[in-house]
């Protein structure tokens, strides 16, 4: 697992990566209780707003870690966004991506690498 | 960011919010719990099942004394709301709102009779201005004088009665809105059975000293839970009621708002005091005719929460813009987004099918009726 500064997780599945939000993250946001996911095949670039959050306090983004192609989102977060508090870094992933050069992941933290980060 | 902290106003339960492990933020110059552990969603849900205990101590405090006899200080307030003061009863608090000469609104308060003197309650972000508005206005009549030394609880749902009964016997006889002073060994309490959250409830006034203790041994009971602004939002969108300086503000008047309810009928055209407050001339004529735009509730259609700002347009593609929404968004008591707003007069009926603009999308929403929950107020 590979962690990003804006508190997403990336777990390689072959040749695609799934994207959630980490612990931290979820704990922050609070109950979640909105989740709009992004559209199959869409094209997405590093920093793109791919998907909204919205607990009950506020809406938040998540955004694009890398390049690449969203080829699955996880239906199941739209009917049950409190998925997100319950499961941050297993059953609620948020969607999975091709990449051109699975590389670029090495550039992201580790988990000890992280914990550090987060301080 | 610290730095800033630091200069925030604490209220007197500041080392209670601590050991409770709140979240804290700043709110009107306070900092204040936006939520505790067990987050906004439980702790609202909490509040409609069993009890919630808010602190509010950041909302002003105000004595009025009358100085030339209660009849000149009733006049005095009346003259600077659309509201009736004469005729309320010693023992009964009522709401009313400062209004400005074109007719918008400075701030909502409660304010009691009290017997010798009035009590007023008014909104954090306010109370600067209006403890200087009532001083620049009342000093003739009263002596004004801001509460200091004291915190405000408000303890709420269902279960708020039996818990606060079981240190406070007196307050079983009290009916909504109804206010008692009561001598404890916490020192003098001011209690009114009233609240912000649709729920049957009470605010406590209590001296700054002995309301941690106070507030301790309520949370100790297995029905309290300590609950922050967050879920106190939620619960009086719930409950259809305006949050100053969002639904309400110096530019929408008292009739625009929904709370001409609150004018009685002495105050408006043909009534025994009719008009004398600023802003008359334009409520009035509201009151007789109707508004351009007026408040009302909104119930989105998709899941996504309409928030603050957001447009509202009369139809799914070009159109009018028709409205925008002022609080807005997740009930849990309901399980879905609200939210309200202002719409045009031809759009504010209830059932009419408009469109909020969120993210560049619009997504269907419905006018509804206000509140969302029917209140439980022990009237």
């Amino acid at each position: 697992m590979k962690y990003t500064e804006e508190h997403e997780w990336l777990r390689v599945e072959g040749d695609v990566v799934v994207v959630g939000i980490t612990e931290h993250a979820a704990e922050q946001l609070g109950d979640v209780v909105f989740v709009e996911l992004p559209e199959l095949e869409a094209q997405v670039v590093k920093g793109d707003e791919v998907c909204v959050i919205e607990s009950v306090k506020a809406a938040s983004d998540i955004l694009a870690p890398v390049d690449g192609e969203i080829v699955e989102v996880n239906d199941a977060l739209s009917d049950n966004p409190g998925l997100v508090n319950e499961d941050p870094q297993g059953d609620a992933w948020f969607f999975k991506m091709k990449l051109d050069d699975l590389r670029v992941l090495e550039d992201f933290m580790t988990e000890d690498e992280y914990k550090e980060f987060l301080g | 960011m610290p730095e800033q902290l630091t200069e925030l106003k604490q209220t007197p339960l500041r080392a209670l919010h601590q050991n409770l492990g709140a979240k804290m933020v700043p709110f009107a110059g306070y900092s204040m719990p936006v939520q505790y552990p067990m987050g906004v969603m439980a702790e609202h849900l909490h509040t409609r099942a069993e009890c919630g205990l808010f602190d509010v101590s950041h909302m002003g405090q105000v004595i009025l004394t009358p100085t030339d006899g209660i009849a000149a200080l009733e006049a005095g307030l009346e003259a600077l709301m659309p509201v009736a003061v004469s005729g309320l009863a010693e023992g009964r608090q009522r709401y009313g709102m400062f209004t400005n000469a074109e007719g918008g609104i400075l701030d909502d308060l409660m304010f009691a009779n009290r017997g010798d003197h009035l009590f007023v309650v008014v909104n954090a972000a306010c109370k600067a201005a209006d403890i200087a508005h009532m001083q620049a206005h009342l000093s003739d009549v009263a002596l004004v004088e801001p509460v200091t030394d004291r915190a405000l609880l408000a303890l709420q749902g269902p279960q708020a009665e039996k818990v606060l009964a079981s240190l406070v016997p007196d307050i079983r006889g009290m009916r909504f809105m109804d206010v008692l002073s009561v001598d404890t060994v916490f020192g003098a309490l001011w209690i009114s059975r009233s609240g912000y959250t649709g729920e049957d409830g009470f605010e406590i006034s209590i001296p700054a000293a002995t309301a941690p203790d106070f507030a301790r041994l309520l949370l100790d009971l297995p029905e309290v839970a300590p609950i922050g602004l967050g879920a106190r939002d939620s619960l009086r969108l719930e409950a259809g009621l305006c949050l100053y300086g969002h639904d309400i503000d110096t530019t929408t008047s008292p009739v625009q708002a929904g709370l001409g309810w609150a004018i009685q009928k002495s105050r408006r055209a043909g009534g025994a005091r009719e008009g004398g407050f600023p802003g008359a001339e334009r409520i009035l004529d509201e009151l007789a005719n109707g508004t351009a735009n007026q408040r009302v509730g909104l119930q989105p259609q998709t899941r996504a929460p309409m928030r603050e700002g957001t447009q509202i347009w009369d139809a799914p593609e070009g159109g009018q813009l028709v409205g925008h929404v002022t609080s807005g968004g997740f009930g849990p008591s309901l399980g879905a987004p609200i939210a309200m707003g202002y719409a045009e007069r031809g759009c504010a009926a209830t059932g009419t099918e408009l469109w909020g603009e969120v993210r560049g999308k619009r997504l269907p929403v419905t006018v509804c009726d206000l509140p969302f929950r029917p209140s439980t107020y022990k009237r």
